[in-house]
């Protein structure tokens, strides 16, 4: 039983990292009904330009390190956010009339130039979070001893959720993103100016991806340049598993992707995790084409 | 006072020339209907106005300024809102979502909220189903949304395409005549229709599209008289 929830919440915590990644695909392919294939390297940005800030620019020397590591988060965050917004102005806004096939191959090439960028700038080895960077305390619960760095984790990625999901539900411009994904023209009919909308999602997704950069390298201590293809994969997977374009099937097909892959590792084999993970979205895909919470059909994949 | 006039307005789509020169105008306070058959353009001519499509030759003046230059989401601002073909609510939102974006334009909450009373006033229907989805409506309720949505932008003129479509006749009846209490409101109304026996009864002048072009244009009771429209378009 022990073993079981420790599992769990291991498996919540890089679920939740999953889910944010995820939210960027899927917001994203929502307004453009397209894949942004260099989405997994914002997020390995994301953990570049936190780990420059936190030690470069020593800032955990001019901050208490939990203050530190809270302001590196957010300026991470507004960062490659910016490079997201740029992005859309470079790579996709100059095609949005071209043909789908064309902006595939243009997110491919952003994909490509942006893990060579961090290549060349950081080179080719694998970084390390300094260790002080983690919050070392360990919190008592049912019995059973757990890092607090993964309760933070957990926690702060269901902040980000609930705040998004706060922001999509609940707000005029929230309202208006949900428009332009269900029919461009006839929000354009109502006023909303849709290349705005598309500029904010590629603030928002791109800063919620970049944050999780972050968290991995807090969480896991380690970052290396090809980071965002193996992340990015498992998030768009959970962006399909959950239905791609849904936001809170994002949100689900991430944790559960986590959990999924986290009880295979305990159970099963650690080997064996990649292998179980995409199993489960094969079936879930038989069962359900659409992804967990998707309505549409999936034809415009 | 003429609110909207196109003089001239030729579309393409892609390399087919669509609309030849359109020539059209609506005062203030009227209900112009547009006739035609399927594909005579007349959908294409109410997306030019409110800007989603652009057409690469004439004018089009509203209030006396030219609108061919602004960007489409800006057109709702001025005071052109138009419930479009096929409706085209948001499906996955509420009734009352749907409703509070067609006033995404308009600044002042408050007024907002008395136009919102007004249009479940008008429709009582959607006041009962404000948190269904819009999607679960049926399609005389899809178009009371549509509608209402548009009036939510408080315009000035009011463009809808094809209220009757696929409607049983007695909601027919009731939505035109919503039009006309809409109408009397002050809006001015630019109706298109293929219903043209109700649309005539209920506009003070009609044009006829055939195939991109203006043929006819008349009062509508001379259009209700008129032979040659009896037998093409009112059934002989």
């Amino acid at each position: 039983m022990e073993q079981f929830l420790q599992q769990v919440l291991n498996g919540l915590a890089v679920g939740g990292i999953y889910a944010l990644v995820a939210l960027g695909y899927t917001m994203v392919y929502g307004v453009l009904k397209l894949i942004n294939f260099a989405h997994g390297d914002l997020f390995t940005i994301g953990a570049y330009l936190g780990l420059t800030l936190l030690v470069s620019c020593n800032l955990s020397g001019l901050l208490p390190v939990p203050l530190a590591v809270l302001a590196v988060f957010i300026m991470v965050a507004l960062l490659v956010a910016l490079i997201g917004f740029l992005l859309e102005r470079a790579a996709y806004r100059p095609l949005r009339h071209a043909g789908r096939l064309s902006a595939v191959v243009s997110a491919l090439g952003a994909s490509i130039f942006f893990q060579n960028a961090v290549m060349l700038l950081y080179g080719a080895r694998v970084y390390v979070y300094p260790d002080f960077l983690r919050p070392d305390f360990t919190v008592h619960l049912f019995g059973m001893n757990v890092p607090g760095v993964r309760l933070l984790v957990i926690a702060a990625s269901i902040m980000l959720m609930l705040g998004l999901w706060a922001f999509i539900q609940r707000t005029r411009i929230g309202a208006a993103i949900r428009a332009v994904a269900i029919d461009p023209g006839a929000a354009q009919l109502m006023g909303i100016n849709v290349d705005r909308i598309i500029s904010l999602v590629f603030l928002i997704g791109p800063g919620l991806g970049g944050a999780a950069g972050l968290m991995v390298g807090i969480y896991y201590g380690q970052i290396d340049f090809t980071m965002g293809w193996s992340y990015g994969l498992k998030a768009f997977t959970a962006a399909i598993l959950g239905g791609i374009g849904n936001i809170p099937g994002a949100m689900l097909g991430g944790l559960l992707l986590g959990v999924i892959e986290a009880l295979a590792a305990g159970y099963i084999a650690i080997a064996w995790k990649d292998a179980i993970a995409f199993l489960v979205l094969i079936l879930i895909l038989i069962i359900r084409p659409t992804g967990i919470l998707g309505e549409r059909t999936a034809d415009k994949l | 006072m003429a609110l909207l006039t196109l003089s001239g307005i030729r579309v393409r789509y892609g390399r087919v020339e669509v609309l030849h020169g359109i020539d059209l105008r609506v005062d203030e306070g009227e209900i112009v209907t547009i006739l035609g058959a399927n594909g005579a353009g007349k959908s294409t001519t109410l997306l030019s106005i409110s800007g989603l499509v652009r057409p690469f030759a004439g004018e089009m003046l509203f209030d006396g300024k030219p609108l061919l230059k602004v960007p489409s989401h800006e057109v709702v601002g001025l005071g052109i809102a138009q419930s479009p073909e096929g409706r085209r609510v948001f499906g996955a939102m509420t009734v009352l979502e749907n409703l509070r974006l067609g006033a995404f334009c308009i600044r002042d909450a408050a007024r907002s909220e008395r136009t919102l009373e007004w249009i479940f006033d008008l429709f009582p229907r959607l006041l009962e189903r404000k948190e269904q989805l819009a999607g679960t409506l049926s399609g005389g309720e899809q178009q009371m949304l549509a509608i209402g949505r548009a009036l939510m932008a408080e315009p000035r003129l009011l463009l809808l395409d094809e209220p009757s479509l696929g409607l049983a006749p007695l909601l027919v009846r009731s939505i035109f005549e919503t039009v006309r209490a809409i109408n009397e409101r002050g809006v001015t109304v630019l109706l298109v229709e293929q219903n043209a026996r109700a649309a005539l009864r209920l506009a003070t002048r009609g044009y006829v599209l055939e195939v991109g072009r203006v043929v006819m244009e008349d009062r509508a009771e001379a259009l209700l008289a008129n032979a040659s429209i009896r037998e093409a378009y009112l059934g002989g």
